[in-house]
């Protein structure tokens, strides 16, 4: 029920997006040349509610009977899934041809995942948490198969599925053991009781399921074991779209049902469980990663190592952490969305040319590309001018101000550590000559989503101190 | 006479485990998914006792979400099974190996 026209407003990003679910399964359903309007409208509609999100940034509330907050962070990560859905989008519209595999479903499922992430940032209420996870999870295992003629997609789609049903169930159970002992699922009541909670044994192993469940999401250390499999057999703008705005959405739920103990006496007490999956997931990513020969493989590894740097901002349980958190994923975002950009491009049909080796050569073959490629893995490695630094710089800073330091020096040393297979990508592009000539060919839309990713990347990275005052300023 | 909370809760955790140890050493992808909804349902016992136990409607109204969702699950688990056996032939996760596991 809505209690007034201004819950209406508040809301409205939900509504456009469910609404645009419908019409784009109307036009699938009756024009011939959906294929045409569905990813330009898919585009035009999730720009408006990223755009609609930031002008209404400074309208908090909490609205359908405290199911939801709406304003502030959450319409910063509604900001962030938009602009990445309407990026992976527009580096479609070729892809999926080239792929092999257009159905007109593909941009309704992108959606349908965009509004479970939604649900997930604003969520007041663990029900909205598992509803909204799911209608993300149910639509990306749909997308990782998405040809479903090709027998690794299948492979990938069921790994996923099997695994992320797997933690969907350590989830639910430990939410049923939170409501047993705090007999309420919201999120605000049962912060509030948590000094009383926090000392049943019931109550904290129902936490400690939960946090087990939702590291499947981010792609943590004890359920990271799909994410290389996945992200190589899945398309590769498709694994692009989970290892950034679905990693983000895990976060955002993170922070939803965790920062409100931040501050308080309890801040830190999941602070052991959480720096103990932060250093085995950045080191694993790092040290894995250095043997991988695919590339999709090897940003899939890198993409665990960052779940690490950031579930540092977690632990380290105060304002700061969270803050650095946010912005480590929208820089985070617009890196891997680039990176996961550039190597859709340079993949052939039938997946091929995804070999490290292949990339030998580009930089005499493409300088732009292989420029831009290089620019984002600097960005990855953390080099100081660029969005990634920040990202590790601020997260770094929150470990350090809550005596943390010595994770704060794990995470340092576990960058160093993937320093190395970044360069060395950047050493093939341009230091080793390649067997063929052949020019890359790229169309207009495709590098033109590289292109803006790569622009938010540099001014994230020039104005860090802007987009963190504005997220702090609503912590 | 009424059954103590304890029975049901530990019911439903021997419920859940037997669902882990399913999805650990099952290899038929089936029964893999069998598990996995067993482990579901186990929340659920879960849910209603507390539920009916705390006098609190909050527990019921949870069980036919996740409920909805498992079956949301069920299709599309079971379309992906198809389509790989389609594939395949072969639903065993042991023979699922092009990429290392």
């Amino acid at each position: 029920m809505l209690n007034n026209i201004q819950e209406f407003y508040n809301i409205l990003p939900l509504i456009i997006i469910g609404g645009l679910i419908l019409v784009s399964l109307i036009i699938e359903m009756y024009s011939e040349s959906s294929e045409k309007i569905l990813p330009w409208l898919s585009i035009i509609g999730f720009l408006f509610v990223g755009i609609y999100s930031l002008v209404e940034v400074g309208r908090t509330s909490i609205v359908l009977q405290n199911m939801l907050a709406t304003g502030g962070v959450v319409n910063i990560f509604w900001l962030i899934f938009n602009i990445t859905a309407a990026i992976v989008c527009l580096l479609s519209i070729n892809y999926i041809k080239k792929y092999g595999a257009y159905y007109g479903e593909y941009y309704i499922i992108i959606q349908t995942s965009v509004l479970g992430m939604m649900l997930m940032a604003g969520a007041k209420d663990l029900i909205v948490i598992f509803l909204g996870l799911e209608v993300m999870s149910i639509s990306f295992y749909v997308l990782a198969g998405f040809n479903r003629n090709r027998s690794s997609a299948n492979e990938a789609s069921l790994k996923y599925f099997l695994l992320g049903a797997f933690a969907t169930g350590f989830l639910v159970y430990g939410i049923a053991l939170i409501y047993g002992k705090a007999t309420t699922t919201s999120i605000d009541a049962i912060s509030l009781n948590f000094s009383a909670l926090s000392g049943n044994v019931l109550f904290l192993t129902g936490v400690l399921l939960f946090l087990i469940g939702f590291s499947f999401k981010i792609a943590a250390f004890p359920f990271h074991m799909w994410v290389p499999d996945v992200y190589q057999g899945s398309p590769t703008t498709v694994a692009g779209l989970f290892s950034t705005a679905g990693k983000a959405a895990g976060f955002s739920a993170l922070i939803v049902t965790f920062a409100a103990l931040f501050g308080g006496p309890h801040g830190h007490l999941f602070t052991p469980y959480l720096s103990a999956i932060a250093v085995f997931s950045m080191l694993f990513g790092s040290i894995v990663a250095i043997m991988q020969t695919d590339i999709k493989r090897m940003l899939a590894y890198s993409s665990i190592a960052h779940a690490g740097y950031m579930l540092i901002g977690l632990a380290s349980g105060n304002i700061d952490g969270v803050a650095g958190i946010i912005f480590y994923l929208a820089a985070y975002s617009f890196m891997n969305l680039a990176a996961f950009g550039i190597v859709s491009i340079l993949e052939g049909k039938e997946e091929t040319n995804l070999d490290l080796d292949s990339y030998a050569g580009l930089g005499t073959r493409s300088p732009f590309i292989a420029g831009l490629f290089a620019l984002i893995m600097f960005a990855l490695a953390g080099i100081p001018p660029f969005a990634g630094f920040f990202g590790k710089y601020y997260v770094f800073i929150a470990a350090i101000k809550s005596d943390l330091t010595w994770l704060a020096m794990v995470g340092i040393l576990s960058s160093m550590i993937s320093v190395y297979f970044y360069l060395r990508l950047v050493v093939i592009m341009y230091f080793k000559s390649s067997e063929t000539e052949d020019k890359v060919s790229y169309t207009a839309s495709e590098i033109i989503a590289v292109v803006i990713a790569v622009v938010f990347v540099i001014i994230l990275g020039l104005a860090p101190g802007s987009f963190i005052d504005l997220v702090t300023k609503f912590l | 006479m009424q059954i103590p909370i304890e029975y049901y809760l530990i019911l439903s955790a021997a419920l859940f485990m037997t669902g882990i140890v399913g999805v650990l050493i099952r290899r038929n992808a089936i029964i893999v998914f069998m598990s996995i909804e067993l482990m579901l349902n186990s929340a659920n016992l879960t849910l209603i006792t507390f539920s009916s136990y705390l006098g609190n409607s909050i527990g019921q109204i949870f069980v036919f979400f996740v409920m909805a969702v498992a079956a949301a699950e069920a299709a599309i688990g079971l379309a992906i099974i198809i389509a790989l056996f389609r594939n395949k032939l072969t639903v065993n996760l042991d023979e699922i190996n092009i990429f290392k596991w």
